[in-house]
Order: structure tokens, then sequence, then C-alpha cells
């Protein structure tokens, strides 16, 4: 992040991510909330109560009986033309998930902040990126947060990307369930939400109304379905373009700057890692004390996930030898178990001199990654060459009983 | 619905028609007819939010639909969350000036009764608690006709399904239906009826009904099914009528608390003329059809003595 240039006035507040959300969420202006708590959303919706509840927001709260029914109910708002927000983790967007796919196909900017969480059996309130993960292909603009300030400034910055009618598809934003949701940041809030709602315009779409009806979520044969999937997946490579205009206008509105990929020292590091949410400031701090022992590292973290940035992630990486993508989800039987790492893999195919990339799991149901994690994974790699097997396969990081040589 | 609309006779139903013909539902299908009801009551101002099920595969197959009013369907058992949403989406928007807060728009959920019993049930009860200003239809055809013909809490007792055959040892369905309306009242929302497509004076007055109070209403129709049921396209109305002169179904409605039968029976006809006429009733014995008769005639008692008369008569063998 840019030296922060104070554009629109603003508070500092001393807020966690769940807050944050809240917080964005009553200066988007949003009609319509339906939420079911689960741990560790749970202070997002008890925020967004206690707004209403005091006359500082003005929206219909729904407390629906179940996440499947969270999310319906913001598509049938969306579909009445109403600005929408709903948050969840872990099992509840896996109850979600047969509407994740009908929000996106029905085009309906539904804006959703998801702190992740584990997925059971065995259960686990802790974090992890299996459930976020296991979204990926619902056809959702999906971005990762990694400090409660981004948290506040991309669910603004939601609301605009989803509502773009080039795009008109939902935005989610993930960021890590505990370690951000239940900490506390100093952030900086607008101070009033005029300038944010100026940002928000509220754009025409179609939508459920008496005087023009329409007919949505029809039946679809052969014939057509293809073709409407199809401006699914136009709607979604256009998605990065828009991301990117809006994260530079949200950088004039705000005076924070944000990108796709994120970098730290990269500029002539050998070793660089990938990750992504909260722990990228546990990284930093590694490459910092790497750094004064004249290690030549750096660190990336993915902000964007869908659609996934490859000119951006490989301009930002290809001059390093060594890649080590560290994901907090597992792909169980693949050889590259890790989702990101399996993109970035995939991303680099065609390029010559890719670095040699790493698939590192790590952090599952909240194994703490340390600074030392981090140092540590960096010497083990700064030793291996093309021919170990540890870049042929993913690595389980800290589990009990595995022993990385 | 239509501004002061009064249902006196058939000549008072608008004829303006919202809902198009040309759609897939088969020859004698009873659901359009209640759907073409629905509508004429409701008027164009409306929003309907369609379950999944005949109705919703058989009138929108893209690039055509049959609906002049803005519809909307999203999955199987979630219509009531979303017409939940829709109803607050229009409360908040019109609060805030986004849309034009003088005008009433009725929101309507039309699910079938795999939608309703079983799979939207969840939903359903919470919109009702929730109290959602909006009236749900159910067209109950007692079986998952849209998937062909398979059981649902709504099947009713010995009735044969493709998953409920009637074999050696097992009769059709084992189990009466559920009391779904009953459940619903049980609610204690403003407005829940049954009805009945062939007493659509009957139906009409508990759409316009359903539609007018403040809160969550619920309808719950008899839709007879030509192809679930097995009978000859031209009785889809008779069997409606038989059905309730039978007493295999009792139109009654729950009007803040106060419960009435809407459509007396002062000399009630054996089963059996209800059950002879559908497919999936043959195969079973006399003594199958007379157990049939004795849980009609306990539910008759029932609903004589929860009214306090006797609404629905004595059986009558003609």
């Amino acid at each position: 992040m840019a030296v922060q240039r104070l554009v629109v006035e603003q508070v500092r507040l001393a807020l966690s991510s769940n807050q944050a959300v809240a917080y964005a969420v009553r200066d988007a202006d949003v009609d319509v909330v339906a939420a079911y708590p689960i741990t560790p959303q749970t202070t997002v919706m008890e925020k967004i109560s206690e707004m209403i509840a005091n006359g500082e927001m003005d929206a219909e709260l729904i407390h629906v009986e179940s996440e499947h029914s969270a999310l319906s109910a913001v598509v049938g708002a969306s579909a009445a033309g109403a600005r929408v927000f709903t948050a969840t983790s872990s099992q509840g967007l896996e109850l979600m998930h047969e509407i994740l796919h009908i929000a996106s196909g029905l085009r309906l900017p539904v804006v959703m902040a998801v702190p992740t969480r584990a997925l059971s059996a065995p259960i686990s309130i802790w974090n992890d990126y299996s459930d976020l993960m296991n979204t990926r292909d619902t056809s959702w603009v999906t971005l990762i947060a990694s400090t409660a300030q981004e948290v506040y400034d991309t669910v603004i910055e939601a609301f605009r990307i989803a509502e773009d009618p080039r795009i008109l598809l939902p935005v989610m934003i993930g960021y890590d369930g505990f370690a951000m949701s239940h900490t506390y940041e100093p952030v900086y809030i607008a101070k009033s939400p005029e300038r944010i709602r100026e940002f928000l315009p509220r754009r025409d779409r179609v939508k459920l109304d008496p005087n023009r009806p329409v007919t949505m979520g029809t039946i679809t044969p052969p014939e057509w379905y293809y073709e409407l999937k199809y401006q699914q997946v136009v709607a979604m490579n256009e998605a990065l373009k828009v991301v990117k205009e809006t994260d530079k206008l949200l950088g004039e509105l705000l005076g924070r700057d944000y990108e796709p990929v994120e970098t730290y020292m990269m500029d002539d590091a050998e070793i660089g890692f990938l990750v992504y949410g909260g722990v990228y400031g546990t990284l930093v701090e590694a490459i910092d004390t790497m750094r004064s022992k004249g290690f030549r590292v750096g660190a990336a973290r993915l902000r964007l996930w869908r659609p996934f940035p490859v000119e951006d992630l490989v301009e930002k990486t290809r001059n390093l030898e060594k890649l080590i993508v560290v994901d907090r989800a597992i792909s169980y039987g693949a050889r590259i178990a890790g989702p990101v790492a399996l993109e970035v893999i995939s991303a680099y195919y065609y390029e010559d001199d890719a670095p040699l990339i790493a698939s590192v799991i790590a952090g599952i149901g909240q194994r703490t990654i340390t600074e030392d994690d981090f140092v540590k994974l960096a010497e083990v790699y700064m030793r291996k060459g093309r021919d170990s097997p540890l870049y042929r396969e993913s690595i389980y990081w800290g589990v009990r009983g595995v022993e990385v040589k | 619905m239509m501004a002061g609309l009064r249902l006196r006779s058939i000549k008072d139903l608008p004829r303006e028609e919202l809902f198009n013909p040309g759609h897939g539902l088969c020859a004698g299908c009873t659901a359009s007819t209640i759907v073409r009801h629905l509508l004429k009551i409701a008027g164009r101002n409306t929003i309907v939010v369609n379950a999944t099920g005949c109705v919703e595969v058989s009138t929108t197959m893209y690039p055509y639909t049959s609906w002049k009013v803005p519809w909307l369907h999203v999955a199987f058992e979630n219509a009531a969350a979303v017409a939940s949403g829709v109803e607050a989406a229009l409360k908040a928007m019109s609060r805030k000036g986004l849309i034009d807060p003088s005008k009433r728009i009725n929101i309507i959920v039309l699910a079938g009764d795999g939608g309703t019993y079983d799979i939207g049930f969840q939903a359903l009860s919470g919109m009702l608690e929730r109290g959602h200003k909006l009236m749900y239809v159910l067209y109950d055809n007692e079986a998952y006709m849209n998937t062909g013909i398979q059981r649902s809490g709504s099947t009713p007792l010995h009735a044969w399904t493709t998953t409920t055959p009637i074999g050696k040892v097992m009769r059709g369905k084992l189990q009466p239906k559920k009391p779904i309306a009953e459940i619903v009242a049980a609610h204690r929302i403003p407005y829940v009826a049954t009805t009945n497509v062939a007493h659509f004076m009957d139906m009409d007055k508990k759409f316009l009904k359903g539609l007018q109070v403040e809160g969550p209403s619920f309808i719950h129709v008899l839709q007879p099914c030509t192809a679930g049921w097995k009978f000859d396209p031209r009785y889809g109305i008779k069997l409606a009528r038989l059905a309730t002169e039978t007493a295999m179904w009792i139109n009654w409605e729950m009007d803040h608390g106060s419960f009435k039968v809407t459509v007396r029976v002062p000399k009630r006809k054996h089963v059996r003329h209800y059950l002879k006429l559908q497919g999936r009733f043959k195969g079973l014995t006399e003594d199958d059809i007379e157990e049939i008769q004795k849980y009609v005639d306990a539910e008759v008692e029932r609903i004589n003595k929860l009214v306090g008369a006797q609404v629905i008569g004595p059986l009558v063998e003609d």
C-alpha cells in the first residue's frame, strides 16, 4: 500500500475486519441485508444489526433461517433492483453453494464478505481458505484482503465493480477468519458517506418492475444455454480491466492504492513468496528479517483471485529464480494441491524462463504460520534445484509426522 | 390486486389475460387454469416468484415466456426466501424514494407440493415467521410431477407413484398427506385457505383475500394432474369437484384465526367415485379403498367438530 493521500475526509477508528465490513456496507447505502450467524462471520451481522437498530443505516435486515435463504433473499432483493449485501463463512458458504452459481448466472450485483474458515469434518471454527477456494468456479469476482483497512476499502469498491454495466456479476471479499475478523487494526473510514455514495451511483439495470415486465431465471434449451454462459466468461474476463480501473478510482477517492498482485522487495529478489490474505503481514516481516541477513527474498500477494490476473502475476514475479506459493487450502488428490499454485503454474506454462514454482500447503485449520516458517521455507528451497522432487508435488508444511528434507 | 375488485360472480373476473397461451403444460393440466385466474385477480402490479416445478419449466422456455408480469425463478427450495428478499427490497427502495412509494405491488410465490411440503419447507416456515407481506400459492398435484411422478409429502395414502409402486407387499404410498395448510396456519399468519380449481369462485375470492391481508397469506390449491394421476385430460375439473364431494379435499379458510369451511358438502360421496377415475389408484383392493374411506371419515369428523356443525355431511351411497 502506498502512502495515504487523504482525499475524502476520513476518521481513524480501531476496527476488526468484520466491523470494517459493516462500516463499508453502511457507507455504501445498502438497501437489503440478509444473513445468518456463523463463526467467524457473526460480528459482521451483529454490527449491521446495531447500526440499523440505532438508525445509522437505512436498510432492511432479513433474519433468515439459513445461509441458503440468506443468499436466496439477497438474490430476490437484487433482482427487484435493490443494493444488497450478505456475509458468511465455511459451512454457510457451502450451504449457499447452489445459489452462488445462480446469483452469477442471473447476473446480479450481489456483494458478500467471507471471513474464511476451515471446513468440516472434523469441525474446525478456525481459519483456512478451503471455503473460499471451493467457490472458484462459481463466477463470482473474488478479492482477498489482507488488512482491515483493505477490507473496508474493498467492500466499497466491490459494489462499484459488481454494478458496472459491463460486468453485472456478484463480488466476494475474502479475508482471514479470526486472524483478521476478530483482531483490531487502525482503519480510516469516510467521515461522512456522501462522497462514497457519489462513487457508487445508482445505475439502472434489468429488474423486476411491473412497468417493464421481464422473465428472469428461465429454463434454457441447448440452443441458448451455451451463449448465456459464454457471456459470463466475457464479463468475467472484462472484470479484470474493471477491477483495475476501479482500484484507480478508489485510490483517487480514498488515497489508498491497490493492485491485483502486490509485491514487497521483489525487484532484485531471487526467491519470492506468493500468499493471500492476512498472512502477508507476517511474510513482509519475515522478508525484512531475511533481507537484514543478506538474503535476496521478496513477497507477493494475490489480491484478485477471480478473474485470475495472469499478466500482472507474471510481470511481477518473472525475474525470480524460485517462486514459493503458499496455499491455505487443499485440492485433495492433486499432485500440486494448492489451488493458487496450480493457477500460477498454468499462468507460466507458455512463458520462457519461468521461475521454479513450489507449492506449499500451510495454515490448515489455523495451524499458525510464523515468520520463522517463511525463513525456514526459504532455506529449504534455497538449497533445492530443478531436480528436486520438492517442486513436483506440494509439500505439507507444519503437519506432524511429515518431514520436509 | 385490481383496485376495487369485487367478486360476486364470474362476470366480475377481469378480462385481461396476463398469462399467455402457447406454454408447454400438458393438455388438460389444471395448473394453467389456476395461474390464469391468479393473475386475473392480482393484475399487472404483481411480481411472481416461482419455485422450480412444472409451471416454471413449462412457461419460460427461453427465449419465450408466458408471463406478462415480472417473474423470477431462482431454485427449488427457496422461493419463500427469494420472495422475502423481493418484499424487503420494495420496502427499502420505496422508503428511500428509489421507487414510487404509492404503488402497491403484489408479491406472489407460486410453488408445487415438492417445493412446499418437502424441500422448500424450511424457507417457507422462515418466511411465515418473519411475517413478510406476500401471498404463497401452493398448486398441489400430490407428487413430483416435473421429474416424472415421484412420491412427495403430499402424495395421498395408497397412491401409486414411480417411487411408491403398488406391489405385492407395499400398497402405494404408506402414509397420508402431510397437513401442510394446518402447519402453515400454526404459524398464526393472517390468512390461510385451501381451495380447489373446480370451485373457481371460491379459489378466486381466496386469492383476492390473500392479497388484501397485511402479512403473509397461504393459499393451497388442489391441482389434478392428468399425467401423474393418470386420467383422461377431459376430467381435470370433474376430478377436482369429486375431491370436494368425497371430502378427499375440504375447502376451508383460517381468516385471522377464525376457521370456516367455505364449500359445504351436505351429502358426501364414497371415495371410490374419486379414486376410480384415476390410474394412480388402479390395483387397489376393496380393503385399501375402505382404509382410505375410513381415513376420510375421521378427517370429516374432526373438521365438523372443529367447526361445531356438520359442514361436511354423511356418506350417502348413490
